[in-house]
């Protein structure tokens, strides 16, 4: 079982994704920097989060340019498995493998909190080790993750049962209020059709270690990462 | 040589602009009556070889400088 | 790069500005000083060699108001590896590390431009700590605002707190703490205190001094612009109204580029290639070339053409005083250029070697092949005037008025002060920080963000792959200063004592930021002199030393003084992160203490301005050896686990301590109806050297004060749901939350 996780000038938590991986598989992962472009024999490819190139022009626009990411592309469509956290989120939207946009927070601000999420489709690598509609507790912490579909966009997600997680209150319900940022239905996260690949805004990774708030976001990496061992 | 281009992303009709919004709530109370629909975006300038083609400028929009999914773009050059 | 006619034809075009008194004092020198420069060099200096003396004669740079008092700050211990004089402080936490800190101010330039003001405020005091070679791990902030109604504050919050924001989360550093107050004395001067944490390895701290002759004088990080200008000097000038017009002299940051300055400095000192390093903050390539020759006992020759330069045409008097940010001085040891130079390509930042050091303690400086600048370097720091301000008397607190009118119920009063700008939530500034990334945040400090789940008098930030954990707190009660300086001063290091106590934490050393008025002003500098004072005595007492610090004077407005506040940012070390202790309460029925006494003192409490509108009386007086016995017991009932919950009793005294432990653990509150007949000043007397505990085991934890000789008291026990006053009040935990988080976030959706 190899894991890359893939740096950029910018990226600020490949280490706290590393931390993650290490807890659940014991192995640490291989950090990798975003000239290299090739990437042979990874089981697993993270996208961490962070403020690749400064998240100017828009956030993960730039990095979705760089030299690894012809190759993270083919590797998409191998079929390995890839994971992108907040600003790898933004990355996997810029590049087109995954679909939608991400717009600025509705408040304009940026926002760190912990907020719930329940998850929409469980019967993926990367989600069977939670219950469908099960509720998790991570953080969140950025100012651009409020995702925008088109209608057309929407009803494919619907139709391929795309959406991992939406934003809910502690009892799971999917509200207005438990919408962390204006995300279109409160949409936090998202599978591409074969399920290969998981997008989502919220930190996982920082809901592991015992001194954290939660440790919510250890079986979702148990799910990503024991399949493949 | 070189020419100046400049190019104007703004966002889809349609696409939530929280930005615009404030700006036009924000026009609102200091007393400006009657504005509406607030849009705004980015200008981005810059200088490329004379011989750079229109189809060349239109490649660098849609694979950079605007997101097509959200944002459109209109280039202007100097 | 411009060809050599392009530069002769520009040298043809410049003149610089004729060497007068009166621009000498336009830079900020007086007159006397302006003779000392001919003294010093025996001929007028050149327009280059001002501006080099009046940024380094500056009060931001020469500290020539407060140094004489600052020596009377205690700064030595056994466990401080570095004390001030460098670009941060440095003290022992064990297992080869160190931990590496320092708090400064950003003031002036926030209250100009507040977004850019405070982003490049938390921007360089990172860059000190990271250029000891540590990596910062936490950042906190202490903000003062002027009073809300006045028109500027709102949107004075809004810009300082999104750029904090935006500098620090880009960083990929958490802010884990702080405090934010309001007052009317901050109208015309807000207050941007940042302090920046950082780890490191012993053996790999790095120094401005030790750089060597014949040295590569190396230049890394952004372009050098004309930004910036003679900000050292602003930030030692009084406003008058109009001043804002000084607005080209603010710096813009940008977090990316020091982002990749931070990783790639500490990417080249795993290697042995730095012999000294220094950022360039304030008087930017001045202040750094000057500081690694005064403290090798070298000289240096810069050849400002190979200076990276972001605009045409600049002269050498701009680029030596520009304020550009995310830039570093190195001297390499030589030979070693190249390998220095793959470091900084890699992370796409400009290296140039443009300069080298030289064995006669002279500043020398070249460009358009003429030399613009040839003067000593150890007169610009060693003859920097140094003024032994008179002193006046402090300006006296008011009396209590005779009648203070009607006193409100418990439930009332509670109410006013739990809606108060001051005491109420600070969540809308608070999400707006990372307070979460690098995955180390266990608790944050008070109950200003609850991001981490945690609220610990202190901010507790674990040490990366060990049991320790870093408790961190800023502190400062500047009505108190007002009112006594020295007692205020004693009390802004007691205060900080006690959060680290209270979090289970040892205590061990602080950087200060002392922001205070017009020194020139005889009772200014009684208030600056009475503080530093107060602090000194009660760092002494409580083996709690100065590391670091920073002074920003003439924080005032047509002559109208903010507050004196000595801001103390403390640091202490917890051994095992599992035995750190928080606020909340924890269980139904645990048992509640008052630890260190009863309370009786209303001056100048929150109490006394919140819910009678007055600023009046005598502060609180500060007994060090009862603040050191109560706090070291405190330490030893955590390490002992008697405790459920600990929280210190300060601003509001004991019944909003009570309720910010109710808060943090939300649902449940405490039940002290037992408590009827007590006098006002036992709810809401902020005396000092006093604590609230919850505890399960109460037989063995009042034992254990009985036999320390610490006074306890019970007072009721943890409720579910509810908050039991006594005379049948009573308020639901839900209602108190509500009143709590009502006032910031309603203030900040209204436009002026």
């Amino acid at each position: 079982m190899k894991t890359a996780i893939i740096t950029f000038p910018g990226t600020n938590r490949e280490n706290d994704m590393a931390a993650a991986v290490k807890l659940t598989t014991g192995k640490s992962p291989d950090l990798i920097w975003h000239k290299e472009t090739t990437l042979e024999n990874y089981d697993l490819i993270i996208l961490p989060g962070g403020f690749s190139y400064g998240d100017y022009l828009r956030c993960g626009a730039m990095a979705a340019h760089s030299p690894i990411m012809k190759e993270i592309i083919a590797q998409a469509e191998k079929g390995t498995r890839i994971f992108g956290v907040c600003n790898g989120f933004q990355m996997l939207i810029e590049t087109r493998i995954l679909p939608g946009a991400l717009l600025k927070n509705k408040n304009l601000k940026f926002i760190c909190k912990n907020v719930h999420l329940r998850s929409e489709n469980t019967d993926t690598h990367f989600t069977k080790h939670l219950k469908e509609g099960s509720v998790i507790e991570v953080p969140v912490a950025h100012g651009d993750g409020n995702y925008f579909a088109t209608p057309d966009i929407l009803s494919d997600l619907a139709a391929n049962d795309q959406v991992a997680f939406r934003y809910c209150d502690a009892q799971g319900n999917v509200s207005e209020e438990a919408n962390a940022n204006g995300s279109i239905d409160n949409i936090a996260g998202i599978y591409n059709k074969r399920k290969t690949i998981l997008g989502m805004m919220p930190h996982p990774e920082n809901a592991t270690l015992s001194h954290q708030k939660t440790q919510d976001g250890v079986p979702l990496f148990e799910g990503i990462l024991n399949g493949l061992m | 040589m070189s020419k100046k281009i400049s190019v104007k992303v703004t966002l889809k009709k349609g696409v939530l602009d929280p930005q615009g919004k404030a700006i036009e709530h924000a026009l609102g109370t200091l007393g400006f009556q009657g504005v509406e629909n607030v849009t705004q975006g980015k200008l981005i300038e810059m200088d490329v070889a004379d011989d750079t083609t229109d189809a060349q400028i239109k490649e660098m929009c849609e694979q950079l400088l605007a997101n097509p999914v959200i944002e459109d773009y209109e280039i202007k050059s100097a | 790069m411009q060809n050599t006619a392009e530069k002769s034809d520009f040298l043809q075009t410049v003149r610089e500005p004729d060497i007068t008194l009166e621009l000498a004092q336009e830079y900020g020198l007086n007159a006397e000083e302006f003779d000392q420069i001919f003294e010093i060099l025996g001929r007028a200096p050149t327009y280059t060699e001002l501006g080099i003396f009046s940024v380094m004669w500056s009060e931001h740079c020469s500290y020539k108001s407060s140094r004489l008092h600052l020596k009377k700050l205690p700064t030595e211990a056994p466990h401080v590896i570095q004390g001030p004089g460098e670009n941060a402080g440095v003290i022992d936490i064990g297992d080869g590390q160190a931990a590496v800190f320092k708090m400064e101010s950003h003031n002036h330039p926030s209250y100009i431009e507040p977004f850019q003001g405070a982003a490049t405020g938390v921007g360089g005091i990172m860059r000190d700590v990271f250029t000891m070679g540590a990596r910062p791990i936490a950042n906190i902030n202490a903000l003062r605002f002027g009073e809300p109604a006045h028109p500027k504050t709102r949107s004075l919050v809004s810009g300082v707190v999104s750029g904090i924001s935006h500098y620090g989360n880009c960083m990929g550093v958490p802010t884990v703490g702080g405090e934010t107050q309001f007052h009317k004395s901050y109208n015309g001067n807000i207050l941007v205190n940042a302090m920046t944490v950082g780890i490191a390895n012993q053996d790999d701290i790095y120094y401005a001094r030790g750089a060597q002759p014949n040295m590569p004088i190396v230049y890394v990080g952004s372009k050098t612009g004309r930004d910036g200008i003679h900000g050292a000097t602003m930030a030692s000038a009084e406003f008058g109204d109009g001043n804002e017009e000084n607005r080209p002299t603010v710096q813009v940051g940008d977090p990316f580029t020091e982002k990749l300055l931070l990783e790639a400095c500490l990417e080249l000192m795993q290697t042995d290639c730095i012999v000294s390093i220094q950022d360039m903050g304030a008087a930017g390539l001045t202040s750094s070339g000057v500081e690694i020759a005064d403290k090798g006992g070298i000289g240096v020759t810069m050849n400002l053409d190979d200076v990276p330069q972001r605009e045409r045409n600049m002269l050498p008097y701009e680029i030596m005083l520009s304020e550009s940010q995310e830039r570093m001085l190195m001297i390499l040891k030589p030979g070693s250029e190249d390998k220095a130079r793959k470091v900084f390509e890699k992370w796409d930042l400009d290296f140039a070697v443009i300069g080298t050091t030289t064995d006669d303690q002279r500043l020398r400086l070249n460009m358009y092949g003429q030399t613009w600048c040839d003067i000593p370097v150890p007169p610009l720091v060693d003859a920097a005037p140094v003024y032994d301000r008179p002193q006046g008397q402090h300006p006296l607190p008011k009396p209590l008025p005779q009648d203070l009118g009607e006193t409100p119920s418990l439930k009332t009063s509670l109410e006013t002060l739990m809606r108060s700008p001051n005491m109420s939530s600070k969540r809308w500034i608070w999400e707006q920080y990372d307070g979460l990334v690098m995955g180390e945040s266990w608790a944050t400090s008070g109950l200003t963000n609850t991001q981490a789940g945690r609220a610990s008098d202190a901010a507790l930030v674990r040490v990366p792959n060990t049991q320790k954990a870093l408790a961190i707190s800023s502190d400062c009660n500047p009505r108190y200063c007002y009112a006594n300086p020295f007692e205020g001063g004693k009390q802004a290091v007691a205060e900080s004592y006690r959060n680290l106590c209270a979090s289970g934490a040892t205590p061990l050393a602080v950087t200060n930021n002392l922001n205070f008025g017009n020194p020139e002003r005889p009772e200014i500098m009684a208030q600056f002199v009475g503080c530093v004072e107060g602090l000194g005595a009660a760092c002494a007492a409580l083996d709690y030393p100065v590391i670091s610090g920073n002074v920003s004077l003439y924080n005032e407005t047509s002559g109208t003084a903010i507050l004196p506040t000595p801001v103390i940012g403390g640091v202490g070390l917890v051994s095992d992160w599992e035995m750190a202790m928080d606020m909340a309460f924890k269980s139904e029925g645990a048992t509640l203490f008052i630890v260190g006494g009863e309370g009786a003192h209303l001056g100048q409490s929150l109490y006394y301005s919140e819910v009678h509108g007055v600023e009046a009386g005598l502060a609180p007086i500060v007994d060090l050896d009862v603040e050191k016995r109560n706090g070291t017991f405190m330490r030893e009932a955590i390490a002992r686990d008697l405790l459920e919950a600990a929280h210190d009793i300060s601003d509001g005294g004991l019944l909003c301590a009570l309720a910010e432990m109710s808060l943090a653990a939300r649902t449940l509150g405490f039940d002290v109806s037992q408590l009827a007949g007590k006098a006002t000043a036992f709810w809401y007397g902020e005396d000092q050297g006093r604590y609230v505990v919850a505890t399960t085991e109460p037989e063995r934890f009042s034992e254990a004060a009985q036999s320390d000789n610490v006074p306890v008291l019970k007072i009721g026990v943890v409720s579910q749901d509810n908050c039991v006053l006594p005379e049948g009040e009573e308020i639901s935990c839900s209602e108190l939350i509500a009143w709590h988080e009502k006032w910031l976030p309603d203030y900040m959706s209204k436009t002026n």
